[in-house]
Protein backbone atom coordinates (compact mmCIF):
# COMPACT_ATOMS: atom_id res chain seq x y z
CA UNK A 1 0.00 0.00 0.00
CA UNK A 2 1.08 3.62 -0.82
CA UNK A 3 1.59 6.06 2.15
CA UNK A 4 0.79 9.52 2.43
CA UNK A 5 3.86 11.32 3.15
CA UNK A 6 4.77 13.67 5.69
CA UNK A 7 7.09 16.60 4.68
CA UNK A 8 8.55 18.78 6.43
CA UNK A 9 9.73 22.32 4.79
CA UNK A 10 13.07 23.73 5.04
CA UNK A 11 13.39 27.74 4.53
CA UNK A 12 16.98 28.59 3.73
CA UNK A 13 18.17 32.03 4.03
CA UNK A 14 22.34 32.48 3.72
CA UNK A 15 22.79 28.57 4.77
CA UNK A 16 20.83 29.19 7.68
CA UNK A 17 17.16 27.57 8.45
CA UNK A 18 14.80 30.63 8.86
CA UNK A 19 12.01 30.27 11.58
CA UNK A 20 12.94 29.54 14.83
CA UNK A 21 14.05 25.94 15.20
CA UNK A 22 13.81 24.70 19.17
CA UNK A 23 14.70 20.77 19.47
CA UNK A 24 16.49 19.26 22.26
CA UNK A 25 19.54 16.98 21.13
CA UNK A 26 20.59 19.16 18.16
CA UNK A 27 23.80 20.58 18.23
CA UNK A 28 23.14 24.09 15.84
CA UNK A 29 19.09 23.95 15.36
CA UNK A 30 19.79 26.36 12.46
CA UNK A 31 22.33 23.97 10.50
CA UNK A 32 20.15 22.88 7.61
CA UNK A 33 22.28 19.68 7.28
CA UNK A 34 21.91 18.68 10.61
CA UNK A 35 18.32 19.44 11.00
CA UNK A 36 17.33 17.47 7.84
CA UNK A 37 19.58 14.61 9.33
CA UNK A 38 17.45 14.65 12.05
CA UNK A 39 14.57 14.56 10.06
CA UNK A 40 15.26 11.95 8.22
CA UNK A 41 16.03 10.03 10.99
CA UNK A 42 12.51 10.89 12.69
CA UNK A 43 10.86 9.54 9.56
CA UNK A 44 9.78 12.44 7.44
CA UNK A 45 9.09 11.06 3.96
CA UNK A 46 10.76 13.76 2.43
CA UNK A 47 12.44 17.15 2.76
CA UNK A 48 11.28 20.47 1.01
CA UNK A 49 14.24 23.32 1.06
CA UNK A 50 12.87 26.56 0.17
CA UNK A 51 16.22 29.10 -0.68
CA UNK A 52 14.41 32.55 0.29
CA UNK A 53 18.24 34.49 -0.31
CA UNK A 54 18.26 37.05 -3.19
CA UNK A 55 21.36 37.46 -3.59
CA UNK A 56 24.29 35.27 -5.83
CA UNK A 57 26.25 34.74 -2.30
CA UNK A 58 23.10 33.28 -0.67
CA UNK A 59 22.43 31.35 -3.87
CA UNK A 60 25.45 29.83 -3.94
CA UNK A 61 25.94 29.02 -0.40
CA UNK A 62 22.84 27.29 -0.61
CA UNK A 63 23.49 25.00 -3.61
CA UNK A 64 26.31 24.39 -2.24
CA UNK A 65 24.72 23.30 1.65
CA UNK A 66 22.23 21.43 -0.87
CA UNK A 67 25.10 19.18 -1.87
CA UNK A 68 25.71 18.75 1.67
CA UNK A 69 22.69 17.46 2.32
CA UNK A 70 22.38 15.15 -0.48
CA UNK A 71 25.40 13.24 -0.05
CA UNK A 72 24.33 12.35 3.71
CA UNK A 73 20.47 12.07 3.40
CA UNK A 74 18.73 9.53 1.30
CA UNK A 75 15.36 10.21 0.91
CA UNK A 76 13.96 12.53 -2.09
CA UNK A 77 14.63 16.28 -1.63
CA UNK A 78 12.54 19.10 -3.27
CA UNK A 79 13.97 22.08 -3.89
CA UNK A 80 12.55 25.34 -4.29
CA UNK A 81 12.73 29.00 -4.24
CA UNK A 82 13.74 31.60 -7.13
CA UNK A 83 13.29 29.27 -9.91
CA UNK A 84 12.26 30.84 -13.04
CA UNK A 85 14.41 29.34 -15.26
CA UNK A 86 16.01 25.86 -16.88
CA UNK A 87 19.55 26.86 -16.03
CA UNK A 88 18.09 26.92 -12.49
CA UNK A 89 16.18 23.42 -12.51
CA UNK A 90 19.66 21.98 -13.66
CA UNK A 91 21.85 24.09 -10.63
CA UNK A 92 19.92 22.54 -8.40
CA UNK A 93 19.23 19.17 -9.86
CA UNK A 94 22.57 18.93 -9.86
CA UNK A 95 23.42 19.06 -6.21
CA UNK A 96 21.31 16.51 -5.96
CA UNK A 97 17.80 17.86 -5.58
CA UNK A 98 14.85 14.85 -7.12
CA UNK A 99 12.12 17.03 -7.87
CA UNK A 100 12.18 21.24 -8.08
CA UNK A 101 9.36 23.69 -6.92
CA UNK A 102 7.84 26.32 -9.30
CA UNK A 103 6.10 28.89 -8.03
CA UNK A 104 6.05 32.98 -9.45
CA UNK A 105 8.98 31.86 -12.30
CA UNK A 106 6.03 29.73 -13.52
CA UNK A 107 3.73 32.59 -12.89
CA UNK A 108 5.69 34.85 -14.88
CA UNK A 109 6.49 32.56 -17.60
CA UNK A 110 4.39 29.02 -17.92
CA UNK A 111 6.20 28.00 -20.44
CA UNK A 112 8.82 27.09 -18.11
CA UNK A 113 6.46 24.24 -16.45
CA UNK A 114 6.52 22.60 -19.77
CA UNK A 115 9.91 22.75 -21.18
CA UNK A 116 11.14 21.55 -17.55
CA UNK A 117 8.63 18.73 -17.89
CA UNK A 118 10.38 17.89 -21.43
CA UNK A 119 13.42 17.95 -20.06
CA UNK A 120 13.38 16.22 -16.55
CA UNK A 121 9.88 14.36 -16.94
CA UNK A 122 7.21 15.30 -15.11
CA UNK A 123 7.70 13.65 -11.68
CA UNK A 124 10.66 16.30 -11.57
CA UNK A 125 8.08 19.49 -12.21
CA UNK A 126 6.32 20.46 -9.02
CA UNK A 127 4.00 23.19 -8.83
CA UNK A 128 3.57 25.31 -5.52
CA UNK A 129 1.19 27.69 -5.59
CA UNK A 130 -0.22 30.16 -2.95
CA UNK A 131 -4.13 30.53 -3.27
CA UNK A 132 -6.34 32.76 -1.09
CA UNK A 133 -10.08 33.27 -0.95
CA UNK A 134 -11.14 36.63 -3.20
CA UNK A 135 -14.83 36.87 -4.15
CA UNK A 136 -16.17 34.04 -4.06
CA UNK A 137 -13.14 32.14 -5.40
CA UNK A 138 -9.75 31.21 -5.12
CA UNK A 139 -7.10 33.46 -6.47
CA UNK A 140 -3.54 32.66 -7.05
CA UNK A 141 -0.99 34.74 -5.01
CA UNK A 142 2.77 35.48 -6.32
CA UNK A 143 5.84 36.53 -4.84
CA UNK A 144 5.46 35.00 -1.35
CA UNK A 145 2.29 35.71 -1.46
CA UNK A 146 2.39 39.50 -1.67
CA UNK A 147 0.46 40.05 -5.09
CA UNK A 148 -2.84 39.04 -6.46
CA UNK A 149 -1.81 37.34 -10.32
CA UNK A 150 -5.66 37.79 -10.58
CA UNK A 151 -4.88 34.07 -11.79
CA UNK A 152 -8.01 31.64 -10.42
CA UNK A 153 -6.27 29.13 -8.77
CA UNK A 154 -8.38 26.12 -9.87
CA UNK A 155 -8.01 27.12 -13.55
CA UNK A 156 -3.89 27.64 -13.16
CA UNK A 157 -3.65 24.40 -11.23
CA UNK A 158 -5.41 22.84 -14.38
CA UNK A 159 -3.34 24.61 -16.90
CA UNK A 160 0.08 23.53 -14.62
CA UNK A 161 -1.02 20.05 -14.47
CA UNK A 162 -1.70 20.14 -18.19
CA UNK A 163 1.67 21.70 -18.96
CA UNK A 164 2.93 18.53 -17.40
CA UNK A 165 3.42 19.67 -13.50
CA UNK A 166 4.01 15.99 -11.65
CA UNK A 167 2.77 17.23 -8.16
CA UNK A 168 0.86 20.60 -6.80
CA UNK A 169 1.74 21.57 -3.79
CA UNK A 170 -1.54 23.96 -2.26
CA UNK A 171 -1.07 27.04 0.34
CA UNK A 172 -3.76 28.32 1.31
CA UNK A 173 -3.05 31.55 2.14
CA UNK A 174 -6.13 31.89 4.63
CA UNK A 175 -5.19 29.55 6.90
CA UNK A 176 -1.50 29.58 6.58
CA UNK A 177 0.00 30.12 10.01
CA UNK A 178 -3.32 29.97 11.55
CA UNK A 179 -2.63 27.05 12.99
CA UNK A 180 -6.55 25.33 13.02
CA UNK A 181 -6.53 23.39 10.16
CA UNK A 182 -6.10 22.72 6.59
CA UNK A 183 -8.05 24.15 4.23
CA UNK A 184 -9.95 21.49 3.17
CA UNK A 185 -12.44 23.28 1.13
CA UNK A 186 -9.75 24.65 -0.94
CA UNK A 187 -7.91 21.59 -1.35
CA UNK A 188 -11.07 19.46 -2.27
CA UNK A 189 -11.83 21.61 -4.70
CA UNK A 190 -8.40 21.21 -6.21
CA UNK A 191 -8.54 17.51 -6.06
CA UNK A 192 -11.21 17.32 -7.89
CA UNK A 193 -9.79 18.45 -11.12
CA UNK A 194 -6.39 17.08 -10.93
CA UNK A 195 -4.87 13.50 -11.30
CA UNK A 196 -1.72 14.19 -9.88
CA UNK A 197 -0.10 14.07 -6.05
CA UNK A 198 -1.92 17.22 -3.93
CA UNK A 199 0.47 17.89 -1.44
CA UNK A 200 -1.42 20.23 1.70
CA UNK A 201 0.27 22.88 2.97
CA UNK A 202 -0.48 25.95 5.18
CA UNK A 203 -2.95 25.47 8.65
CA UNK A 204 -1.43 22.06 10.87
CA UNK A 205 -1.82 22.88 14.25
CA UNK A 206 -1.52 19.44 15.97
CA UNK A 207 -1.80 16.39 14.88
CA UNK A 208 -5.29 15.94 15.00
CA UNK A 209 -5.06 18.38 11.85
CA UNK A 210 -3.25 15.34 9.91
CA UNK A 211 -5.87 12.98 10.44
CA UNK A 212 -8.64 15.21 9.53
CA UNK A 213 -6.87 15.91 6.28
CA UNK A 214 -6.44 12.31 5.41
CA UNK A 215 -10.01 11.24 6.86
CA UNK A 216 -11.63 13.82 4.89
CA UNK A 217 -10.01 14.13 2.08
CA UNK A 218 -8.17 11.02 0.41
CA UNK A 219 -7.26 11.78 -2.44
CA UNK A 220 -4.61 14.04 -0.49
CA UNK A 221 -1.20 12.46 -0.85
CA UNK A 222 1.15 14.58 1.35
CA UNK A 223 0.99 16.99 4.38
CA UNK A 224 3.56 19.75 4.10
CA UNK A 225 4.74 22.32 7.71
CA UNK A 226 6.98 24.07 9.02
CA UNK A 227 6.89 25.59 11.87
CA UNK A 228 4.96 22.87 13.86
CA UNK A 229 7.78 20.40 13.00
CA UNK A 230 11.01 23.08 13.87
CA UNK A 231 9.18 24.25 17.15
CA UNK A 232 8.73 20.28 18.26
CA UNK A 233 4.83 20.72 18.90
CA UNK A 234 4.76 18.01 16.66
CA UNK A 235 6.97 15.15 16.85
CA UNK A 236 6.72 13.31 12.97
CA UNK A 237 7.32 10.06 15.07
CA UNK A 238 4.04 10.80 17.37
CA UNK A 239 1.94 11.95 14.02
CA UNK A 240 2.76 9.31 12.24
CA UNK A 241 2.27 6.46 15.20
CA UNK A 242 -1.02 8.80 15.42
CA UNK A 243 -2.05 8.29 11.77
CA UNK A 244 -1.66 4.32 11.74
CA UNK A 245 -3.57 4.18 14.94
CA UNK A 246 -6.38 5.95 12.93
CA UNK A 247 -6.24 3.28 9.76
CA UNK A 248 -3.80 6.03 7.90
CA UNK A 249 -1.05 3.94 5.87
CA UNK A 250 2.42 5.79 7.01
CA UNK A 251 5.27 4.61 6.47
CA UNK A 252 6.71 3.89 10.62
CA UNK B 1 35.02 -1.05 -7.21
CA UNK B 2 31.21 -0.49 -8.57
CA UNK B 3 30.59 1.17 -12.05
CA UNK B 4 27.47 3.13 -12.00
CA UNK B 5 26.98 3.38 -15.82
CA UNK B 6 26.89 6.95 -17.18
CA UNK B 7 24.93 7.65 -20.50
CA UNK B 8 24.01 10.69 -20.26
CA UNK B 9 20.47 9.58 -18.51
CA UNK B 10 19.05 10.98 -14.79
CA UNK B 11 20.92 12.59 -12.23
CA UNK B 12 23.83 10.05 -10.32
CA UNK B 13 24.74 12.46 -7.41
CA UNK B 14 22.31 10.45 -5.14
CA UNK B 15 23.55 7.09 -6.30
CA UNK B 16 27.34 7.90 -5.80
CA UNK B 17 26.70 9.22 -2.40
CA UNK B 18 24.81 6.68 -0.84
CA UNK B 19 27.41 4.46 -2.19
CA UNK B 20 30.06 6.30 -0.96
CA UNK B 21 28.00 6.81 2.23
CA UNK B 22 27.92 2.60 3.15
CA UNK B 23 31.91 2.86 2.15
CA UNK B 24 31.87 1.22 -1.45
CA UNK B 25 34.34 2.80 -4.29
CA UNK B 26 31.97 4.00 -7.21
CA UNK B 27 32.82 5.30 -10.14
CA UNK B 28 29.94 6.92 -12.22
CA UNK B 29 31.66 6.12 -15.84
CA UNK B 30 30.82 5.35 -19.62
CA UNK B 31 33.94 4.23 -20.70
CA UNK B 32 33.29 0.52 -21.73
CA UNK B 33 37.10 0.06 -20.09
CA UNK B 34 36.43 0.95 -16.94
CA UNK B 35 33.18 -1.21 -16.71
CA UNK B 36 35.10 -4.20 -17.73
CA UNK B 37 37.79 -3.81 -14.72
CA UNK B 38 34.72 -3.07 -12.59
CA UNK B 39 33.72 -5.75 -9.49
CA UNK B 40 29.84 -5.35 -10.35
CA UNK B 41 27.84 -2.70 -12.59
CA UNK B 42 24.95 -0.37 -11.57
CA UNK B 43 22.54 0.90 -14.29
CA UNK B 44 20.26 3.26 -13.63
CA UNK B 45 18.37 5.47 -15.40
CA UNK B 46 15.52 8.17 -15.24
CA UNK B 47 13.33 9.53 -17.74
CA UNK B 48 12.44 7.94 -21.64
CA UNK B 49 12.74 4.32 -21.94
CA UNK B 50 13.17 4.46 -26.04
CA UNK B 51 15.82 7.22 -25.41
CA UNK B 52 17.36 5.91 -22.85
CA UNK B 53 18.07 2.39 -24.72
CA UNK B 54 19.34 4.54 -27.81
CA UNK B 55 21.84 5.90 -25.78
CA UNK B 56 23.10 3.18 -23.95
CA UNK B 57 23.34 1.61 -27.40
CA UNK B 58 24.96 4.11 -29.22
CA UNK B 59 27.90 4.03 -26.86
CA UNK B 60 28.59 0.56 -27.22
CA UNK B 61 27.31 0.12 -23.80
CA UNK B 62 24.93 -2.76 -24.30
CA UNK B 63 27.99 -5.01 -25.59
CA UNK B 64 30.28 -4.10 -22.57
CA UNK B 65 26.94 -5.00 -20.61
CA UNK B 66 26.63 -8.57 -22.28
CA UNK B 67 30.15 -9.47 -21.83
CA UNK B 68 30.23 -8.67 -18.05
CA UNK B 69 26.91 -10.29 -17.64
CA UNK B 70 28.60 -13.04 -19.34
CA UNK B 71 31.11 -13.63 -17.42
CA UNK B 72 29.52 -13.61 -14.14
CA UNK B 73 29.78 -10.12 -12.81
CA UNK B 74 26.51 -8.78 -10.68
CA UNK B 75 24.35 -6.23 -12.52
CA UNK B 76 21.67 -3.71 -10.94
CA UNK B 77 19.32 -1.76 -13.10
CA UNK B 78 17.79 0.78 -11.16
CA UNK B 79 13.66 2.13 -12.08
CA UNK B 80 14.06 2.92 -16.00
CA UNK B 81 17.52 0.88 -15.75
CA UNK B 82 15.40 -2.35 -14.22
CA UNK B 83 13.04 -1.35 -17.22
CA UNK B 84 15.49 -2.12 -19.07
CA UNK B 85 17.04 -5.42 -18.87
CA UNK B 86 13.81 -6.69 -20.08
CA UNK B 87 12.53 -7.66 -23.95
CA UNK B 88 10.66 -5.00 -24.93
CA UNK B 89 8.94 -1.67 -23.49
CA UNK B 90 5.74 -0.59 -24.58
CA UNK B 91 6.17 3.03 -23.89
CA UNK B 92 5.02 4.88 -26.44
CA UNK B 93 5.71 2.41 -29.20
CA UNK B 94 7.81 -0.89 -28.86
CA UNK B 95 11.10 -0.86 -28.15
CA UNK B 96 14.23 -3.46 -27.60
CA UNK B 97 15.29 -3.37 -24.12
CA UNK B 98 18.63 -5.94 -23.76
CA UNK B 99 16.65 -9.23 -22.98
CA UNK B 100 18.23 -10.09 -19.60
CA UNK B 101 14.85 -11.00 -17.90
CA UNK B 102 11.98 -12.09 -19.18
CA UNK B 103 8.93 -10.02 -20.01
CA UNK B 104 7.36 -6.83 -21.46
CA UNK B 105 7.65 -3.08 -19.95
CA UNK B 106 3.67 -1.67 -20.11
CA UNK B 107 1.38 1.15 -18.45
CA UNK B 108 0.53 1.51 -15.32
CA UNK B 109 -2.12 3.14 -16.53
CA UNK B 110 -3.99 0.24 -17.72
CA UNK B 111 -4.46 -1.64 -14.90
CA UNK B 112 -4.54 0.52 -11.75
CA UNK B 113 -8.04 1.57 -12.54
CA UNK B 114 -8.39 5.14 -10.88
CA UNK B 115 -5.31 5.29 -8.99
CA UNK B 116 -2.83 7.79 -9.65
CA UNK B 117 -0.09 7.66 -12.77
CA UNK B 118 2.92 8.02 -11.69
CA UNK B 119 2.83 5.91 -8.82
CA UNK B 120 5.00 8.28 -6.42
CA UNK B 121 5.70 7.59 -3.08
CA UNK B 122 6.69 5.21 -0.66
CA UNK B 123 5.39 1.24 -0.80
CA UNK B 124 5.88 -1.59 0.86
CA UNK B 125 7.63 -4.77 -0.15
CA UNK B 126 6.53 -7.99 -0.22
CA UNK B 127 8.85 -10.81 -1.21
CA UNK B 128 7.82 -13.68 -3.68
CA UNK B 129 11.54 -15.24 -3.44
CA UNK B 130 14.23 -15.30 -1.25
CA UNK B 131 16.60 -12.43 -2.87
CA UNK B 132 20.47 -12.03 -1.33
CA UNK B 133 19.53 -8.02 -2.38
CA UNK B 134 17.29 -8.70 0.82
CA UNK B 135 19.27 -9.78 3.27
CA UNK B 136 18.77 -6.96 5.34
CA UNK B 137 15.27 -6.17 4.68
CA UNK B 138 11.95 -7.17 6.19
CA UNK B 139 8.89 -7.56 4.63
CA UNK B 140 6.54 -4.65 4.54
CA UNK B 141 9.59 -2.64 4.69
CA UNK B 142 8.90 0.86 2.80
CA UNK B 143 10.84 2.06 -0.33
CA UNK B 144 10.52 5.12 -2.61
CA UNK B 145 8.83 4.89 -6.13
CA UNK B 146 8.55 6.85 -9.32
CA UNK B 147 7.13 5.55 -12.15
CA UNK B 148 4.45 5.23 -14.95
CA UNK B 149 5.53 2.04 -16.68
CA UNK B 150 6.10 -1.16 -14.50
CA UNK B 151 7.43 -5.06 -15.66
CA UNK B 152 5.00 -7.89 -16.80
CA UNK B 153 4.81 -11.27 -17.60
CA UNK B 154 7.97 -11.81 -15.54
CA UNK B 155 6.88 -14.19 -13.06
CA UNK B 156 9.66 -16.54 -12.72
CA UNK B 157 12.30 -13.35 -11.95
CA UNK B 158 10.02 -10.92 -10.19
CA UNK B 159 11.29 -11.12 -5.75
CA UNK B 160 8.84 -8.65 -4.41
CA UNK B 161 6.16 -6.72 -5.32
CA UNK B 162 4.70 -3.37 -4.28
CA UNK B 163 0.28 -3.57 -4.27
CA UNK B 164 -0.48 -0.73 -5.81
CA UNK B 165 -3.88 -1.61 -7.60
CA UNK B 166 -2.39 -4.69 -8.87
CA UNK B 167 0.56 -6.20 -7.53
CA UNK B 168 3.01 -3.74 -8.67
CA UNK B 169 6.69 -5.55 -10.35
CA UNK B 170 8.89 -4.45 -7.78
CA UNK B 171 12.51 -6.14 -8.12
CA UNK B 172 13.40 -9.04 -10.27
CA UNK B 173 16.59 -11.27 -10.61
CA UNK B 174 17.94 -14.08 -13.31
CA UNK B 175 21.29 -15.64 -12.03
CA UNK B 176 23.91 -12.40 -11.38
CA UNK B 177 21.00 -9.92 -13.13
CA UNK B 178 18.89 -7.87 -10.43
CA UNK B 179 16.66 -4.83 -10.98
CA UNK B 180 14.70 -2.60 -8.78
CA UNK B 181 11.59 -0.80 -9.97
CA UNK B 182 11.96 1.79 -7.00
CA UNK B 183 14.99 3.70 -5.86
CA UNK B 184 17.21 1.74 -3.06
CA UNK B 185 19.57 5.34 -3.07
CA UNK B 186 16.14 7.52 -2.25
CA UNK B 187 14.75 4.69 0.36
CA UNK B 188 16.50 5.98 3.36
CA UNK B 189 18.45 3.02 5.34
CA UNK B 190 16.52 0.22 3.70
CA UNK B 191 17.51 1.38 0.67
CA UNK B 192 21.25 1.86 1.75
CA UNK B 193 20.63 -2.02 3.16
CA UNK B 194 19.95 -2.69 -0.39
CA UNK B 195 22.90 -1.33 -1.69
CA UNK B 196 25.18 -3.04 0.76
CA UNK B 197 23.77 -6.36 0.23
CA UNK B 198 24.37 -5.90 -3.81
CA UNK B 199 28.55 -4.98 -3.13
CA UNK B 200 28.58 -7.70 -0.70
CA UNK B 201 26.90 -10.66 -3.22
Amino acid sequence: MITKRIIPCLDVKNGRVVKGVNFEGLGDVSSPIELAAYYSSAGADELVFYDITASAEGRALFTDILTQVASQIFIPLTVGGGISTISDFDRVLKCGADKVSVNSGAIKNPQLIEEAAKKYGDQCVVLSVDAKRVGGGFRVFGRGGRDDTGLDAIEWIKRGVAMGAGEIVLNSIDTDGVKNGFDLEMLRAVCEVVDVPVIASGGAGCVEDFTKLFRELPKVDAGLAASIFHFGEVKIQDLKKELNANGITVRL
Amino acid sequence: MVAIIDYGVGNLFSLKSSLSFIGVDAVVTGDPSVIAASDRIILPGVGAFEDAANKLRKNGLDKVIYEEVGKGKKLLGICLGMQMLFEESYEYGVHKGLGLIKGKVLPLADVVGNLKVPHIGWNSLSFKKDSKLYKYVNQGDFVYFVHSFYGSECSESVSATAEYGVEVTASVERDNVYGTQFHPEKSGEVGLGILRAFCEM
